[in-house]
């Protein structure tokens, strides 16, 4: 029934040295994703969501680096006798710059981003950056490239793509810009696609068609998602596996029924009560509506990383003890001394 | 202010929005002069820059006392007197001790060219004071004195630590003078073209549409035309009967009338930047007054950008007059600027008998690095959030 | 494409009246008119006044009628006749003698854009990618350096350097031989060994602020998200590099050639001066000395036309080089 896991992050870290001091975006994270399903990502802003997400694909903006941890890639290898193996890459283990990771990176791990405005050059045609991938990654001639390219922006539901192919990025509306980033992210057939909030910026009937549309083409292509959202109710649409994310560590992780019918984490509590019942608005619903405000990200609180922020408070644990993962099942952990084995 | 503004709202009443914008503005505007001079402190050129800038427009500013002489006293009998290297100690039979002093000058004559030049003398030795009495001023127009800080002891046997030009006068004292006219001609230039550029760059961004439309046509125009040759057309057009006082500010006003459009430039951008700049946006939706917005946020994002765009503009002037004086269409003797001192080196016959006439040089290029050190590392602390 | 560049070609008309007028000003601003001062002078050297010569000039200038008139019948004349007004100075016209003087001018403003460009873009670039590196530093010092030098103090130096220890002159742009001869290839060989001298020294300030503006655009450019979409998609680094921010950041880079060109034209003219080249420069500053203000201001507007002109061209290279502008 478990689908056999892609991707395995054990206790990531992702540090931001920065001259005021270092930033720990991301500290000591695990999860995994599964072949072909969904898992969502959630968490207040500057949780360390997108700094996760870029560390699997070691694209982390400087002064940033990882500092610890694995990020193990179990590689679907395209024998071509049928027959499917695996081939486990460590992800955090590999430079950067090189060529094994340039060799994961548009092929078998694509991203797409939040801003379909800025994350696509403004200078070049829509078909020059569909293409890139295909040429880089694959040796199709320019023709079939072209072709394919074709057949991608039509299947992402885009218009008259033989045209569109020749036009540029600021001809396009925002909904057409991030079709195309999606396009840009399944021309090579990647064994995982992460989007980072891909519909944040975009008008509501646009983000429920964006949504669908990358549903169907999981259906269709196969790939796993991790999805980065702040909206709760895009999670429960669409989520196989949710983490709840929490000052660049995970607060509780489980498939989605029981994060939402039986949330341990008070955190995760807390942001479940502050979604609006029954479909009133509950599109752009930010998270953070709980009390109190995220600490910034120089002066951590010792202890529990939401412990100034938490109801069931426990002086002298919970300000002295990071929580370590507590295992309620297969799949799902908290990470909140209330849970503690005696 | 408003750290303990937001941490004293009870958290209930706080609307999520604005937990943010508190968040964002507590951390970014309440201390945002000190995040700024934080920022500027650590960029160390810059306050290099700064301190040198300090000790310039100090010099300006005291110019008579710092002087050894006056840059008008001409003594044809020192023609071109090189440089004399000023000597603290003095090797007397108990060994070297404190006692200031330069050599003088002995003159040969050129058997060939039969031309007199000056050579340093080792054997005679003229005596060096600190605060001597020597050629008597009035301070700021105010006291008459004759204090000087540093000058031979004798008033009569002048000394040139820097040479001395072709009538014999002096080229330190002309270069402290110097200091006060190139320096407040940049100053003041600024200050008129902010002047100008903040009421067009103001009205620009301010009402926008055609007005604005407009008054960028013009600035173009102004830019597109190059402008040492309209300054010296401009230049040349003032009466050579003014007094030097006059043409001073002619002077000024025309430098600025074409230095405006940058800072006007500046002005707009900002203005237009900050009408649409998130934290004013989310001040506003935050329900803080108006008045409080515009101190809080506008004041210093707005005055730290104008402050560091000043100091940059401040020497293109100084270039500007430099190179006018130069060519000889700007300032005239009496009145001395460093550009009017570069005019004695014009021609190649001059330097290559007195290449210390190129000194006045070194001082418009430490000056202008100075500002522009300055310039840029008050610009880089404008901007906090700009790594 | 063509309607970009008609429109451009249209928004130019204004601008070149307003500089006509300007250059117009500048002849008005002197007290008193040159045909007085003429007379005068002629008077004071004893020579006989041609009483219907006089007549005839003030007619063709229009003297003693309305600015605007004198105004236009400058202007028509130079329309019609291809006439700027005559130079007392020389007593010449004064289109013979702007003519080859602002050739050389505008082959010295353009081989001091390229040689500017061609410096700047590279070390621009290296500053920006490699940003806080010995390199990068080097690069900013003479950056602040090379702005902070008046281009005639280093003329001089220059000069100085040359006299003093190479005892050779750097003035001029042809060798003695070549001075009055004809166009040859030779003359042309010889004008070329001779610019490098004033393209370095009149291309130092543009070069230092290009370079710095390079780098501020680049940098810019690479903290922008379309560089990391790039980098997810597996695109080795300087490929990347290249392809987008760079080309990004060269648009904004040629937009420049708006101000870098009449500083470079400035620049040229008092180097000129102090180098005496055979360009605009000294002709304009004696021009001036004299109160030849029909010389002076035809020189100031044919300058200001030349950097419009120039402008022009960067502005259709621009649209060229960015969709944009191009579709706007
Ligand atoms: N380039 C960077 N330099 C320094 N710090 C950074 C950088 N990028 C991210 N960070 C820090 O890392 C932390 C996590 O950032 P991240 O972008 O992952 O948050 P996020 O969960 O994606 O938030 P959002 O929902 O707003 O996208 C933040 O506190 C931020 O300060
Ligand atoms: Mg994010």
């Amino acid at each position: 029934m478990e689908s056999p896991a892609l991707i395995e992050i054990k206790n990531l870290k992702t540090h931001f040295f920065l001259d005021e001091g270092t930033v720990q975006a991301v500290n000591g994270v695990d999860f995994s994703i599964h072949q072909h399903k969904t898992l969502c990502v959630v968490g207040e802003s500057g949780c360390g969501k997108s700094v996760t997400a870029r560390s699997i694909l070691q694209i982390v903006d400087q002064p940033g680096r990882i500092v610890e941890g694995e990020i193990l890639f179990h590689r679907p290898s395209r024998s071509d006798n049928g027959s499917e193996t695996t081939e486990t890459i460590d992800l955090a283990a590999l430079n950067p710059r090189g060529r094994e990771i340039r060799a994961i990176r548009g092929q078998d791990i694509s991203m797409i981003f939040q801003e379909p405005m800025t994350s696509l050059s403004p200078i070049h045609t829509v078909g020059n950056q569909v293409t890139e991938a295909i040429k880089l990654h694959t040796d199709m001639l320019d023709d079939e490239a072209k072709e394919h390219s074709i057949e991608l922006l039509r299947r992402v539901g885009i218009p008259r793509p033989e045209e569109r192919f020749d036009t540029y990025p600021f001809e396009l509306s925002g909904g057409m810009r991030q079709r195309v980033m999606i396009a840009m992210a399944l021309s090579c057939n990647p064994a995982l696609l992460i989007a980072d909030e891909p519909t944040t910026a975009v008008d509501v009937t646009t983000q429920a068609q964006i949504l669908e549309l990358l549903e169907e083409l999981q259906d269709e292509f196969g790939m796993a998602i991790m999805l980065i959202t702040h909206d709760l109710g895009v999670v429960a649409e669409m989520a196989d596996d949710v983490v709840v994310m929490y000052l660049g560590q995970v607060a509780e992780r489980g498939d989605v029924d029981s994060i939402f019918h039986d949330p341990k984490h008070p955190y995760t509590q807390s942001l479940l009560k502050s979604i609006p019942r029954l479909g009133v608005s509950r599109n752009r619903q930010r998270l953070d509506s709980i009390r109190g405000m995220v600490p910034d990200p120089y002066n951590r609180p010792t202890g529990c990383m939401f412990g100034p922020r938490c109801d069931h408070f426990m002086p002298g644990r919970c300000d002295a003890i990071n929580p370590p993962a507590i295992p309620l099942g297969p799949g799902r952990e908290v990470h909140c001394l209330l849970y503690e084995e005696e | 202010m408003a750290v303990t503004d937001a941490k004293t709202l009870p958290p209930e009443t706080v609307s999520p929005g604005a937990v943010q914008a508190e968040v964002e503005s507590s951390v970014s505007v309440a201390s945002q002069w000190q995040l700024m001079w934080w920022k500027f402190r650590k960029h160390r050129m810059a306050m290099a820059g700064g301190i040198v800038t300090l000790l310039i427009y100090a010099i300006a500013l005291f110019v008579e006392f710092l002087s050894p002489s006056s840059p008008g006293v001409i003594r044809a009998d020192y023609t071109w007197a090189p440089p004399q290297r000023l000597h603290f100690l003095r090797q007397t039979e108990e060994g070297r001790r404190w006692d200031p002093y330069v050599n003088g000058y002995k003159v040969e004559i050129d058997p060939e060219a039969l031309k007199r030049t000056f050579v340093i003398d080792e054997e005679q030795v003229v005596d060096i004071g600190f605060f001597v009495r020597g050629e008597p001023y009035k301070m700021w127009g105010i006291w008459e004195t004759d204090l000087h800080l540093v000058g031979s002891t004798d008033v009569e046997i002048p000394v040139y630590f820097l040479g001395a030009d072709r009538m014999g006068r002096d080229l330190l004292s002309s270069m402290i003078y110097g200091t006060r006219i190139s320096m407040s001609i940049g100053l003041l230039g600024v200050f008129l073209s902010f002047f100008l550029g903040i009421l067009l760059g103001g009205i620009s961004g301010f009402f926008g549409g055609t007005v604005d439309n407009l008054i960028q046509r013009v600035i173009e125009f102004i830019r597109s035309i190059p402008t040492i040759p309209l300054w010296m057309g401009l230049a040349a057009a003032l009466p050579t009967d003014w007094p030097p006082l006059r043409i001073y500010f002619g002077i000024t006003i025309i430098l600025s009338f074409i230095g405006w459009t940058g800072l006007a430039r500046v002005v707009r951008g900002r203005f237009l930047s900050l009408r649409t700049e998130d934290f004013v946006m989310s001040a506003r939706l935050d329900g803080a007054s108006e008045l409080t917005t515009i101190w809080r946020h506008m004041v210093p994002s707005f005055f730290s950008h104008i402050i560091a765009s000043l100091t940059l503009s401040i020497p293109g002037m100084i270039l500007a007059e430099t190179s006018l004086s130069f060519l000889g269409l700007g300032l005239r003797r009496p009145v001395v600027s460093w550009g009017v001192l570069l005019q004695e080196a014009q021609n190649i016959r001059s330097v290559a008998t007195a290449p210390w006439l190129l000194i006045p040089g070194l001082a418009v290029l430490v000056a202008v690095l100075a500002l522009n050190f300055l310039g840029d590392g008050l610009r880089d602390a404008a901007d906090p959030y700009n790594r | 494409m063509f309607q970009f560049l008609l429109r451009r070609l249209l928004y130019m008309i204004p601008t070149l009246i307003a500089i006509s007028i300007v250059a117009f000003v500048i002849i008005q601003l002197p007290p008193g008119d040159f045909l007085t001062t003429m007379v005068a002078s002629m008077a004071a050297q004893g020579e006989d006044v041609d009483q219907t010569a006089l007549q005839a000039l003030k007619d063709q200038y229009g003297l003693g009628q309305p600015v605007h008139i004198q105004y236009l019948k400058w202007m028509q004349g130079i329309i019609l006749r291809g006439d700027f007004g005559d130079s007392f100075g020389w007593n010449k016209a004064v289109s013979d003698l702007v003519w080859s003087r602002l050739a050389l001018t505008f082959v010295l403003s353009l081989a001091s854009l390229l040689f500017v460009w061609v410096v700047a873009f590279p070390i621009g670039i290296y500053s920006a990618v490699k940003q806080y590196s010995v390199g990068d530093y080097v690069a900013t010092f003479f950056g602040f350096l090379g702005l902070a030098i008046p281009n005639f103090l280093l003329a001089l130096i220059l000069m100085y350097i040359a006299f003093r220890y190479f005892n050779q002159s750097v003035g001029g742009l042809f060798s003695p031989e070549y001075q009055e001869a004809p166009w040859t290839w030779g003359k042309v060989a010889d004008l070329f060994a001779h610019l490098w001298v004033p393209v370095v020294i009149i291309g130092t300030a543009g070069t230092a602020s290009l370079i710095r503006i390079m780098r501020a655009n680049l940098l810019d450019e690479l903290r922008k998200p379309y560089v990391v979409t790039a980098r997810a998609k597996g695109l080795p680094e300087w490929r990347l590099l290249f392809k987008y921010p760079v080309r990004v950041a060269l648009n904004p880079f040629v937009s420049t050639v708006g101000w870098v060109l009449p500083t470079l034209v400035s620049g040229a003219a008092i180097v000129s001066i102090v180098l005496s080249l055979p360009t605009t420069g000294p002709l304009l500053i004696r021009a001036l000395q004299q109160q030849d203000m029909y010389l002076a201001a035809s020189f100031i507007m044919l300058l200001s036309i030349l950097t419009v002109i120039g402008t022009l061209v960067s502005d259709l290279l621009l649209a060229w080089l960015d969709p944009r502008i191009r579709m706007e």
